[in-house]
């Protein structure tokens, strides 16, 4: 182990969900030089759709239009909440680097700065989150209006049944039309997944035959739906050029995942981190990450077994929660699973998730995590700092439940910025 | 609604009394509040008794499950995997009881032949090396669920008809006589009457409550007892502790799973069982005494049934069969056409639905043997999708139509197979995603039903089953049902996969909001 290579850095970042990769480009961005590395992004997993905060308190399930006055009040509520340790201004200040790099890569997102908006999921529900994909921002406001629309889906592609969504929304959108398709060559296809059809959308044939199947159906239509589907790397362009074939707004509702929205994150975060000098090591596990001496830290890595060495003055872990790899459950505890920094969770497994799955509190385990500071700095039960230079980020930290607050991209983006300012101002 | 026989409960008792009274020629009509086998019989180990298990406490009952044991084998060998049986005794069992029970099994009529631990560790090479004795006997594993819609599929075959969300509300009387059953049809509210010479209450662990409702009163308690299934299969026979029942000393083996159980927990409420984490935990640690690799394998659900204990004393009558099962005429409760049937064992269900024509015929003067001893109970296709990844994928790869394409991947069941059980529902039935799921692997597999469940509920949008917002109202069930069994055994990747799952329905698809 004492002869493999070594780096120096700046920071290390552990994991390359959104939390990871967006504390990559803050670093890169303030100019410190960073190393990276996680396993198969579970990026693919998300819906790429970008929350604030939406719901509180949970268990009276009440709805936000207003994300910011959202998140006041959880701050005001909850004094352990991760946003109860950042301000409106970090989550826009981060969101905002965020756009600034999808965007310079072509990957465009819409908002209402003020408001929260409303998206179908491909099972007809309503969806409240803050920053859509532009590709489906015209269903956000066609929905909104109860606009004339047709929603296409295609034969063969499981899980998006355009009836089952119009169906569904059916009092809220009766002008929601649906049609389904043969997709252009899809005979070949087996089985039909939305990412194999995207990836056909990059081709120009495919979309001319796409186009020519929908033109005679578009009589008194204002907008059409479609699955995610339209192209992997040139969505914001397959969008723009179909608008124009079709002589009306077009848009994309997400889908399960591995869904095509989030695979166009992934893949852009992947592709072109490096242009901002991050050493991305894709695919790699950390093994290990060792206070030394100069209070440096040395962090082992590798693909199957520990294959380099990068010594950094901090260390940012965004590892994520179960899913991501960044804590495990064994039959009785939960431990945090690169450093066994404390996790804070229920004192055993029978109070972990409650016995009826739609209990309106949640499950107790879903805020079990790992407790910091104000400055993202992991802390024990007594509140005292555990390393001097590490943070933690992103799902992994203890006292929310994104899932049900609808607040976990917003909560990645936010505590990353914080924790590289810190990180930075503390050099 | 008129019939000759109303039957109360789809449990393996009232399905075997439903093909019991057709095979007959009796004009029977069954019905059932949920859907066939929601009570214990679906709750259950799933194991054909060889009746070793019983020798020490009531050779009686052992030896009843011996011969229906051999019986079953003969006339439903497509529910049944004849695995055979182990009974291991570990360093530390009390070697009394290890000693009589060859003894025991020659009084009851058990055949078992003793091995040595060396072929015992042979034939099962999960077995803790620690195996001290060890005899091999005639369990088997059989499939409930199939068991019990073949009963009915061939009941219907011989013109009975079987009415499923239909809930007995009570009883209208006269005199001694019940002249009407009241029902309601829990989909549709709707409430009707049905008209019958003869009823039977086969409603297992329910049984005291429908007794009440004729003015019968029978003394009951409950025991709940929880299991847990494995993700791959451990062992090729059953698996028997041999040593006085106890927590966790039965490993049954059916298709690519083994089934862990099962503790014995007295409870009250009968329409809320659900496996507790302690339960699941004392198994675990029993059980791996056994077999060590329990401790570390995956499970993928938990699951709980409640048998009923039957108090028999003055309240039954003397045509009660004791041991086990108890047949009830209540004539000393002055009812002349009210009969109740409940306990006993799977394994003996066709004996007890037997006993309990026969009761019923005595009382229509119908003379009509029972034919279920000897007439082999048709393999219906309706149920092939019930067993355990029937098919692998490779093998799905090969044989499918270039139509059809899979709804669950986990388990491989195609759209063909969902048809065919949407077929089987009549008009106005409204099957929801969980009757497909009774039916078939759906849901059963490593996903938790979190992309199979979704995948389902768009089909049936598809075909039209499902109108305005029941699609959801169907998954939040499905989801809901399925977390019972899952909620127990949430550590290692059990608990990542429950993680997407909440991560998808309620972080992106807003399942928990109204
Ligand atoms: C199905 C689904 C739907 C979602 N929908 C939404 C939505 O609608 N809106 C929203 O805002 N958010 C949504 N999210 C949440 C969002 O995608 C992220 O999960 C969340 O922002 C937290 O991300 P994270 O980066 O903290 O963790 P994760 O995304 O879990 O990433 C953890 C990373 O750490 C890596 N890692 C773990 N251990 C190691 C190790 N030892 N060495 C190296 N790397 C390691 C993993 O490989 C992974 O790359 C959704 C998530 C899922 C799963
Ligand atoms: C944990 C456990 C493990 C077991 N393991 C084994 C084993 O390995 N081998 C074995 O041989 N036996 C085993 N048994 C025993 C076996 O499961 C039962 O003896 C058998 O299933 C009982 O069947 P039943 O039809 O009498 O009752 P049930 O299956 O309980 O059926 C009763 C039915 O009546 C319905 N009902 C109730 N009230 C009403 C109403 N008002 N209107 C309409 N319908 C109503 C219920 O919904 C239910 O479906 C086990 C039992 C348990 C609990």
């Amino acid at each position: 182990m004492s002869n493999l290579p070594v780096t120096e850095r700046d920071l290390f970042v552990v994991g390359t969900g959104i939390a990871g990769m967006s504390a990559a480009v803050y670093a890169a961005n303030r100019g410190l030089s960073v190393s990276q590395a996680g396993s198969t992004g579970e990026i693919v997993f998300s819906s790429g759709l970008f929350d604030v905060m939406a719901v509180h308190p949970v268990e009276e399930k009440k709805l936000w239009d207003n994300p910011w006055e959202a998140m006041a009040a959880v701050s005001a509520d909850m004094p352990n909440h991760p946003y109860a340790r950042v301000t409106r201004d970090d989550v826009e200040k981060a969101y905002g680097e965020l756009f600034d790099f999808l965007s310079k890569f072509g990957l465009h997102y819409r908002m209402e700065k003020e408001a929260n908006c409303k998206v179908l999921t491909p099972i007809g529900t309503e969806k409240t989150t803050w920053a859509v994909p532009a590709t489906m921002w015209a269903g956000v406001e066609a929905f909104k209006k109860n606009a004339p629309a047709l929603l296409i889906d295609f034969k063969g592609l499981r899980e998006f049944s355009a009836k089952q969504v119009a169906t569904t929304i059916g009092d809220k959108w009766s002008n929601l039309k649906t049609m389904r398709l043969d997709f252009p060559d899809s005979a070949s296809m087996k089985p039909i997944l939305t990412g194999i059809m995207a990836q056909a959308m990059e081709l120009k044939e495919t979309r001319e035959k796409l186009y020519a199947l929908i033109k005679p159906h578009l009589d008194g239509v204002e907008a059409v739906g479609v699955p995610a589907i339209l192209g992997i790397y040139t969505a914001d362009e397959i969008l723009e050029e179909m608008e124009k074939e079709l002589g009306v707004k077009v848009f994309e509702l997400p889908t399960l995942p591995a869904s095509v929205p989030g695979m166009r994150l992934k893949s852009l975060f992947e592709g072109r981190i490096s242009t901002l000098g991050v050493d991305l090591k894709l695919q790699h596990k950390v093994f290990s990450i060792t206070p030394l001496d100069d209070g440096r830290y040395e962090v082992t890595f590798g693909v199957q077994a520990p294959t380099e060495k990068v010594v950094a003055k901090g260390v940012v872990l965004a590892t994520g929660r179960f899913l991501g790899g960044g804590l495990f459950a064994d039959r009785h505890h939960i431990v945090e699973t690169v450093m066994g920094l404390p996790v804070s969770q229920p004192a055993d497994r029978e109070e972990w998730h409650r016995t009826d799955l739609l209990d309106p509190r949640g499950h107790k385990v879903s805020s079990a995590g790992v407790e910091v500071d104000s400055s993202f700095q992991p802390v024990d039960e007594n509140g005292n700092v555990v390393h001097e230079r590490v943070y933690t980020v992103g799902s992994l930290l203890a006292h929310q439940d994104w899932m049900r607050m609808k607040c976990g991209t917003g909560i990645a983006v936010a505590s990353s910025l914080r924790a590289v300012e810190a990180f930075v101002a503390q050099q | 609604m008129q019939t000759q026989v109303l039957i109360i409960g789809a449990g393996a008792t009232g399905t075997g009394i439903f093909r019991d009274l057709a095979l007959r020629g009796v004009e029977c009509m069954l019905i059932e509040q949920r859907d066939v086998n929601a009570g214990a019989s679906g709750g259950n180990h799933g194991l054909l008794h060889s009746g070793a298990r019983y020798v020490s406490t009531d050779p009686h009952s052992a030896n009843e499950c011996k011969v229906e044991g051999d019986i079953i084998k003969e006339f439903a060998p497509h529910c049944i995997e004849n695995t055979g049986g182990l009974f291991v005794a570990v360093k530390g069992d009390d070697d009394e009881y290890i000693k009589q029970f060859p003894i025991n099994c020659e009084k009851a009529g058990v055949p078992c032949r003793e091995v040595s631990p060396e072929e015992a560790l042979e034939l099962e090479p999960n077995l803790n090396p620690d195996v001290i004795a060890a005899y091999e006997v005639e369990d088997a594993s059989i499939d409930p669920f199939k068991l019990s819609l073949e009963n009915v599929a061939d009941a219907e075959a011989h013109g009975g008809v079987y009415k499923r969300y239909m809930k007995l509300l009570g009883f209208n009387k006269e005199g001694g006589k019940i002249t009407g059953a009241r029902v309601v049809n829990t989909r549709t509210g709707e409430e009707s009457v049905i008209e019958a010479e003869q009823v039977v209450n086969a409603t297992g662990a329910w049984a005291a409550n429908v007794a009440e409702m004729a003015g019968a009163k029978i003394g009951m308690t409950y025991a709940k007892g929880s299991l847990l299934v494995t993700l791959s299969r451990l062992n090729h026979r059953v698996i028997n502790r041999l040593r006085p029942p106890g927590d966790g000393d039965i490993l049954v083996p059916g298709g690519t799973v083994s089934v862990l159980g099962t503790t014995s927990v007295r409870v009250h409420d009968l329409d809320n069982v659900a496996p507790s984490i302690d339960e699941i935990n004392r198994n675990i640690d029993q059980g791996a005494q056994m077999v060590p690799a329990l401790d570390t394998c995956r499970y993928v659900r938990a699951y709980a049934g409640v048998r009923p204990l039957v108090q028999l004393g003055e309240a039954s009558s003397d045509r009660a069969a004791s041991r086990g099962y108890a047949l009830i005429g209540h004539e000393e409760e002055n009812l002349e056409n009210f009969i109740t049937i409940t306990g006993g064992k799977l394994t003996t269900y066709r004996l007890m639905a037997e006993r309990c024509a026969d009761l019923v015929c005595n009382r229509l003067k119908v003379d009509a043997p029972c034919l279920t001893r000897g007439t082999v109970l048709p393999d219906y296709v309706q149920t092939e999708w019930a067993e355990p990844s029937i098919l692998t994928k490779r093998e799905w790869m090969r044989r499918h139509n270039s139509e059809d394409y899979l709804l669950c991947e986990c388990e491989i069941v195609p759209k063909s197979a969902v048809d065919t059980i949407l077929d089987s529902f009549g008009e106005g039935e409204k099957p929801g995603i969980q009757a497909v799921g009774l039916r078939s692997r759906v849901g059963k597999g490593s996903c938790q039903g979190a992309f199979c469940g979704a995948r389902i509920a768009a089909h049936m949008y598809d075909r039209g089953l499902f109108d305005g917002n029941e699609g959801v109202e169907s998954m939040r069930d499905f989801l809901s049902k399925r977390w019972k069994g899952q909620r127990p055994i949430l550590w290692d990747a059990q608990f990542n996969q429950a993680e997407l799952k909440e991560a998808l329905y309620f972080g992106l698809l807003n399942l928990e909001m109204d």
